[in-house]
Parts: C-alpha cells; sequence; structure tokens
C-alpha cells in the first residue's frame, strides 16, 4: 500500500515535472486482456486486429484475381458468400466490384493505418520515449474498441440483402450518394461504408491525441526530442497527419449518410436520371465529393508509409552496426513529406473535370514532394555503404521496403504530370504503382518491425529459417505480382473492370492470368509467416532482452516482455543519441542510450 | 545470403526493364494531331525514371553485397561527402529533373486544354449515361435541340430527352449509339452525364476526359487516321462500368457524309 502511494506521489512530481499517468497493475481478466488501459495490449490488440484483417483483405484478393483471370469460372464454396452474388458459384459484375471495394477499403483502413501506426506505436512509442504509459490511456483504449466497432460495422455490409457498396473505396459521388438507385450495394452498402469509416477517424481521432502529447510531454528525462529514435519521430509525425486528415473523411462521410437518409443533396446535382426517373436531388456538387475524399486521401497514405519509413530505419541501423548518415535529414525529410502531402491531392483529380489550370497547380508540389522522398532512399543508400549490414529476417525486409519504395516511386514520375495521366489515368499502371509504394512496402514495414520487435513483446525469437523462406517467396512473389501491373497500364487496360471484353484488352489476358498465379502463390507463403507468428509465441526459443544489441529504450526494459509500467521502479535517464553504434561499448559495438558510460570511437579506447 | 540477395535485386531490375525498353506492352499508335507531345513527355519520363530506378536498385544490391558481414578487423565508415553530398544530390538531381518534366509537360497539357476550340470544329455531342455512350449530331440546322432530362425514356429511345414534337431544333438532331468522325477534322466534343460519374477514353487518341454530373465539358481533338477504335469508360459507374463502351470510326469525308445520311434516315 505504502509502496503504491509513494509511486503515486513520485509520479505526480516526476523527475521531468510533467504530470504521469500512472494506472495499477490489473488483475481481472478482462481488465488485462479485453478492457485494457496498458499501451502494450492495446497495441497487441491492434495488430490483432490488422492480422484479421489483412487474412480477409487477402482471401479477397484471391478471389478477384481468379475472377480477372478465368471470368466464367465457379469458384467452389463462393455462394456461401452470397447467393446472390455467386449464383452458381460463378462472380457476377457486382459481386467483383463489392469486393474489389471491401478489399482496399479493409487494407487502406484496417491494415495499413492500423498495423504501423497503431499497433507498433502504441506498444513501442511510450517505451521508446521513457514514459510508463500514453498520457490518456482511457481515451487509448477508446481508440482501439471504437477501431473494432468501425471493423465490424464495415464487415456487416456483407450481410445485409444487397451486400456491401460496389462504389470502390473511393467513393465516388453521385454513384455512392444515390442510394439503391445507382445499384447493388449502394443502399445500405454505403450507408454502413461511411459509418464505418467515420467511427474509424473517431478511433485515430483518439489515438492522434495520445501519440502526439505522449512524444512531446512525456519523454522521461534526459530524452530531448533529437534523441528520440526514428520510429518514435515517424509515430509522431504521422499522428500529426492523422489529427488534420482524418477531421476531414469523417464530416465528409457524415454528409454521404445525410445524403442517403436525411435527403439532403451535398453531393448530388439535379437532372441526374436512373432507370428514366428524375432522381429527387438537387444543388449538389460531385466534385466536393473528391476535394474532401482527397484531401484526406493523400495525407492517408503517408500516414500508410511514414512509419514504415521509421521502423525500417530503426531496424536497418540496428542491422548496419552504424548510424544514419544524417538523423535530422530524414526527420526533417519525413516531416516534409507530412506537410507537402496536404498540398498534393489534386493529382487524384487531374482529368476529373475541375480547372485545368488546377491539375497544373497541384502537379508542381507533387513533383517537389519527389525531393524528400528521394533524399530518405538516398540517406538510406548512403548510409549502407560502410555498414556492416548483418542479414536475418527482419533487415531482409527492411531491405527489401528499400527495393520496393524505390519501384514503387519512380512510377509516381509519370503519375504527377497531368499530361501524362491522360494516358495512365485509372489504368492499371496506377494499381501497380500504389501496391508496392504503399501496399507492399508497408507491408515488408509491418514483416521487419514484427521480426524485430517480437522477442521483446513475447520474450520470444521467431525462427530465422522459416522467416527467411517468408521473405525469399514475399519478395520475389510481390515483385511478380505487381510489375507486370506497370507494362498493362501503358497498354491502356482499364481498371476497375471485373472482366476484359474490349477488344483491345484480349491481347492481355494471359498477363492476367501470370499475375493471378504468382498473387496465389505468394498468398499461400504469407501462411509461412502466420505458422512462425503462432509456432514462436509458445514454442520460440526464449529471447534475452536485448538479442539484437539495441541502443534504444525498449531494449533497456527491466523484464521481457516489459514489466507494466515498462521500466519497473525507476522511470529510465537517458545519456546518450539513441543510435550509438559503432563505438567502444562495455557490452560491444554499441552504447544503449541508458548507459551512463562516455561514448568513445575505437580510435580514443 | 546477403550475396544472393544483391544479385537478386539486380535480376528483377534487369528483367523489370526489359519489357519497357522492348516495348513489349506499349501505347496504340497515336492517331492524334495533340498526342506528339505527350508521347515525348512519356518518353523522356521513361529515361529518367528507368535511370533512376535501374540505379537505385543496382546502388542497393551493389552495398549490400560489398558491405555485408561482420568483415572484423574493418571499422564501419561513412559514405564519402556524408549526408551534404546526399542532400545535394537530391535537390540536384531530382529536383531539376523533376521539375523540368514538368515545365516540359506544360505545353503537352496546354495543347488539350488552353487551346479553344477552330471556329469551325465541328460539334458532337456524347452522353453518358449507367452503362452505355450515346451520340448527337446537330443536322442540317447545325444546332442542338434543348435537352429535357424528365423526357429521357430508354424505351422510346429518346436517349437525350428531346421534344422533337415542339422544339424545331431537335427534330433534326442525329442521335446514335456509335461515333463516327471525318478524318482530319477537328472535333468538339461535348460532354455530360445522364446520371453518375464517367469518362471517356480512347487510347489512340490521347484523350481521356471524366464526364461531371452536373457540369457541362468539352474537349477538342482531330483524328488523323481512318480505322474503328473503342472508346471505353475509366470511371466507376456501376455493375456494367466494364462493359460500357462505344465505337469511334475515324472516316474520309466521303464516307462519314453517307454515314450520317443513314444515321438521319434512322430517326
Amino acid at each position: 500500500m505504502n509502496e503504491n502511494i509513494s509511486r503515486e506521489v513520485r509520479a505526480m512530481h516526476d523527475m521531468s515535472g510533467h504530470a504521469a499517468a500512472v494506472h495499477h497493475a490489473p488483475t481481472s481478466f478482462i481488465r488485462k486482456h479485453v478492457f485494457s488501459l496498458d499501451h502494450k495490449v492495446i497495441g497487441k490488440q491492434y495488430y490483432g486486429l490488422a492480422l484479421a484483417a489483412v487474412i480477409i483483405g487477402m482471401v479477397l484478393s484471391w478471389l478477384m484475381r481468379i475472377h480477372l483471370a478465368w471470368t466464367n469460372a465457379a469458384i467452389p464454396g463462393l455462394h456461401l458468400m452470397s447467393t446472390s452474388g455467386a449464383p452458381g458459384d460463378v462472380m457476377t459484375p457486382e459481386f467483383y466490384l463489392q469486393l474489389m471495394t471491401m478489399h482496399a477499403t479493409i487494407m487502406v483502413f484496417f491494415v495499413l493505418t492500423t498495423a504501423p501506426f497503431a499497433a507498433f506505436g502504441n506498444y513501442f512509442l511510450p517505451i521508446q520515449v521513457g514514459a510508463e504509459d500514453m498520457p490518456f490511456p482511457h481515451f487509448n483504449m477508446m481508440s482501439f474498441w471504437v477501431t473494432f466497432v468501425g471493423f465490424l460495422v464495415l464487415m456487416a455490409s456483407f450481410f445485409v440483402s444487397e451486400g456491401p457498396t460496389l462504389g470502390g473505396w473511393t467513393q465516388y459521388a453521385p454513384l455512392s450518394a444515390l442510394g439503391s438507385a445507382g445499384g447493388p450495394g449502394e443502399g445500405m452498402g454505403v450507408v454502413l461504408w461511411a459509418a464505418s469509416i467515420a467511427i474509424f477517424c473517431v478511433g485515430q481521432l483518439l489515438g492522434s491525441l495520445n501519440f502526439i502529447t505522449t512524444t512531446l510531454d512525456m519523454r522521461t528525462r534526459g530524452m530531448s526530442l533529437w534523441r528520440l529514435p526514428l520510429s518514435a519521430w515517424s509515430w509522431f509525425i504521422t499522428s500529426c497527419m492523422g489529427l488534420t486528415a482524418f477531421a476531414v473523411l469523417m464530416p465528409a462521410c457524415i454528409l454521404l449518410i445525410l445524403d442517403h437518409v436525411a435527403g439532403t443533396s451535398f453531393f448530388v446535382p439535379s437532372n441526374v436520371v436512373i432507370n428514366d426517373q428524375l432522381q429527387p436531388h438537387s444543388g449538389g456538387s460531385t466534385l466536393l465529393w473528391q476535394h474532401l475524399f482527397w484531401f484526406f486521401g493523400h495525407p492517408e497514405v503517408y500516414i500508410a508509409i511514414v512509419p514504415g519509413m521509421g521502423i525500417v530505419s530503426h531496424v536497418l541501423i540496428t542491422n548496419m552496426r552504424k548510424p544514419m548518415l544524417s538523423h535530422r535529414v530524414l526527420v526533417y525529410s519525413m516531416g516534409a513529406l507530412a506537410v507537402l502531402s496536404y498540398m498534393v491531392y489534386g493529382h487524384h483529380m487531374f482529368l476529373s473535370g475541375m480547372n485545368p489550370v488546377s491539375s497544373l497547380v497541384f502537379s508542381f508540389p507533387t513533383l517537389v514532394i519527389t525531393i524528400p522522398s528521394t533524399m530518405v532512399v538516398l540517406i538510406w543508400l548512403g548510409s549502407l555503404y560502410g555498414a556492416k549490414i548483418r542479414i536475418n529476417t527482419a533487415s531482409l525486409f527492411a531491405l527489401g521496403f528499400i527495393s520496393m519504395f524505390i519501384s514503387g516511386g519512380v512510377s509516381g514520375f509519370f503519375l504527377a504530370q497531368p499530361s501524362i495521366d491522360i494516358m495512365l489515368h485509372a489504368t492499371y499502371f496506377v494499381v501497380g504503382h500504389f501496391h508496392m509504394v504503399m501496399g507492399v512496402a508497408a507491408m515488408f514495414g509491418i514483416f521487419a518491425g514484427t521480426y524485430f520487435w517480437f522477442p521483446k513483446m513475447y520474450g520470444r525469437m521467431m525462427n530465422e529459417t522459416l522467416g527467411k523462406a517468408h521473405f525469399w517467396l514475399s519478395f520475389v512473389g510481390t515483385y511478380a505480382i505487381f510489375m507486370p501491373f506497370h507494362y498493362l497500364g501503358l497498354a491502356g487496360n482499364v481498371r476497375r473492370y471485373q472482366a476484359f471484353v474490349v477488344e483491345y484488352m484480349q491481347p492481355l489476358i494471359p498477363v492476367h492470368r501470370f499475375i493471378t498465379i504468382a498473387a496465389l502463390f505468394t498468398g499461400a507463403a504469407q501462411l509461412i509467416f502466420l505458422y512462425n507468428l503462432i509456432y514462436s509465441r509458445f514454442k520460440g526459443e526464449p529471447a534475452k532482452d536485448n538479442p539484437w544489441q539495441a541502443t534504444s529504450l525498449e531494449w533497456s526494459t527491466p523484464t521481457t516482455p516489459p514489466p507494466h509500467n515498462n521500466f519497473g521502479d525507476k522511470l529510465p535517464v537517458v545519456y546518450h543519441d539513441p543510435y550509438q553504434y559503432g563505438v567502444q561499448g562495455s557490452a560491444g559495438d554499441y552504447i544503449m542510450q541508458t548507459s551512463p558510460e562516455k561514448v568513445t570511437t575505437p580510435d580514443e579506447a | 545470403m546477403a550475396r544472393f540477395f544483391a544479385v537478386t535485386i539486380f535480376v528483377i531490375a534487369i528483367l523489370s526493364a526489359i519489357p519497357i525498353v522492348r516495348h513489349t506492352w506499349w501505347m496504340a499508335p497515336d492517331i492524334s494531331t495533340h498526342g506528339g507531345p505527350i508521347d515525348e513527355q512519356m518518353v523522356d519520363t521513361m529515361w529518367e525514371a528507368g535511370i533512376s530506378f535501374l540505379a537505385s536498385q543496382i546502388l542497393l544490391a551493389w552495398f549490400i553485397w560489398r558491405f555485408s558481414g561482420d568483415r572484423p578487423g574493418e571499422k564501419t565508415k561513412n559514405f564519402p561527402g556524408g549526408a551534404k553530398t546526399v542532400v545535394w544530390a537530391a535537390f540536384l538531381l531530382v529536383g531539376t529533373e523533376v521539375l523540368a518534366l514538368g515545365v516540359f509537360g506544360v505545353k503537352a497539357w496546354a495543347n488539350v486544354y488552353f487551346t479553344p476550340p477552330a471556329a469551325n470544329a465541328m460539334p458532337v455531342q456524347v452522353q453518358a449515361g449507367q452503362f452505355a455512350f450515346y451520340f448527337r449530331y446537330p443536322g442540317p440546322d447545325g444546332t442542338f435541340g434543348a435537352l429535357h432530362p424528365e423526357m429521357i425514356s430508354e424505351s422510346n429511345e429518346n436517349f437525350f430527352g428531346l421534344d422533337t414534337a415542339n422544339d424545331a431544333d431537335a427534330k433534326d438532331d442525329i442521335v446514335t449509339a456509335e461515333m463516327a468522325i471525318p478524318v482530319n477534322r477537328e472535333i468538339h466534343l461535348l460532354m455530360h452525364s445522364k446520371d453518375v460519374g464517367h469518362s471517356f477514353f480512347v487510347p489512340e487518341l490521347r484523350v481521356q476526359q471524366d464526364f461531371v454530373p452536373g457540369l457541362d465539358l468539352s474537349v477538342h481533338f482531330t483524328a488523323t487516321k481512318i480505322g474503328r477504335y473503342e472508346i471505353v469508360c475509366t470511371q466507376l459507374c456501376g455493375l456494367g462500368h466494364y462493359n460500357m463502351k462505344a465505337y469511334l470510326s475515324v472516316m474520309s469525308q466521303q464516307d462519314y457524309d453517307g454515314w450520317l445520311k443513314k444515321q438521319a434516315a434512322l430517326q
């Protein structure tokens, strides 16, 4: 009892002078594992949600790919998903679009925003800054459960009579705003989609609140901003984007719902005729939806990738045994990406009918944003020079991220130019671009983080042989899937088609079959990861506290996994920059941030 | 394993570049008067992107090959010139190249969007609706009749909502499911949507433009090669999106005149 009081008192007047969040270690099962205030549990819950989501999202992509390659084929069992969508197990055109919409929505929101940011960020940001937890643990708990409810609402659209919405994750109006008149799934399906995303936004706003205040206010003594690891910076920068981007998407979704249920016409103009009926709307703006959506949508893709950049940098440094060529340039570059991301959104709208002058205006910041992206890649490459790269699964995925980001990034040179967009807009070139630069790269970042931090989270190592097999199949497989998308796009293969009946696209069908086979193989390879995850959780080789000989605060916790309050009785004191590698430390070629020993390079020893 | 990884990256980079270099899958040949600068931009960008892609992947592969493993006795060292070199490289190499592309690309865009149609451009109207394109020619009076959306009736084949009974301008309008134009004649394509968002894309013509419900838009172009081309919808418009297409026939002036007469008789 006395011990608890003195810890509370101490915490209230802790050495940094800021109030600390203190919550006692829970005792009940519900408090420990379900409604937990502990950021570490919340991080794992987000990870579990993302894992479930990615499995569903990936299965949806397999169904899509099989249908594209063999359009009239019966896929055994498909009628169980939807009798109207797959009579006789053959996918209808609308069902393809519905699966496609759900694939994208699940992946972008519940995987790419959730895993690199909410999962790893929740778990490791407080530890990396040296705090016991985030400052608003109740908001934090709410953020996960709200996100989870959002996921359930989205999944519910599979079970309504017309099925999910078919309008793509971009839900362009007026198709999305007209209700059932627009097509199957456009009534309840859209309402559920918009409600789910609005709920998701609330969850993210609560999370961003915590991330920002943790970074600014909860750093332990000696942890200046510049001593934060790059992963911490990436989560901080991402949470700033999240606050402003999701704050615009949420009202947009609410307006969309109002067009459905309240008779408003925010996004529907007059004179819309469907089935010979004039629709009861007037005064709305089709383009308004696009502006609102993409103002969110472009920062969103950086929200998806910046944490990956931070994680990959963090993992690489440990495995290079030297810091990055410039820590500050990486931070400034990630910050520049975040700021510029708000100025480029119109590049999704070059041909949308907005003023063509606007298209040029948006294309310039889009080209300029290449500069910080390139800087990040060149710093990574330049840092590899002279390194002592350790090859393990985590570092392989981190290096693979660089390769993927380069490949996905250079196709951006084309899409940034309105004149070239005339030929590439709405083709598979765009689909290839964003899958590589955002989808695969972010997944590799998630994998790098998983293999790297699993020992700290669970006290066990993941199996390296299985990990490497997972890496090789994924690296080669994802290139085999997505590189051909660019060729298809150049040849004019339009996207979001459930089948290729257009004459000029017939010669491209064999390419689609190749892609489908690659996709199925690569998908199967992910089972290795799933098996490794589950097996290692229970039977993995026990891990030491600092198996990677790393320097940042998460590796200095008194136990592995960390105790409830992360650091035990005393908050750590930080003496060093985050990446003292290649120096003469008592433990080896590194000095931990919490170590009071002075830094000497081998020369000075 | 590091060396194997380096080789894999190198091989993937080369294999990826081959179909581009060989134009295995490429844009259809240009049949427009404005497409030249667009194609030039594409080729210039392909050079720049291609060189950046190959150089960075090869550098990545080389550094993985050269700098993996503990190499006991060797210290870690920094890239000569340090971060400064890298920052300057990013600004100068990429910044100027990429911005140059943007500046040069303005001309290709301006050709399409900042030049008004010629005074004698031939007007053709296209209406996009779930899931078909319909076209309208103004007929001998050269004037399009007014549109009455409330009169649209698919079953009566009154696709545009024309009041042919009372509107003299509408009486001689020619409505078709196929678009035909004379070769080497500038066309002023007037676009509107009956319902949701659609898009008009003819790759050979180097034209793609979204329809925006509530907005009347237009593009103009001149086709230089006789032939039959496909117009496809590229803006997701519902379940029939994949099948929403029409044919564009570019004909000699004589053949076009004959075609138009035939269509007029079918009204």
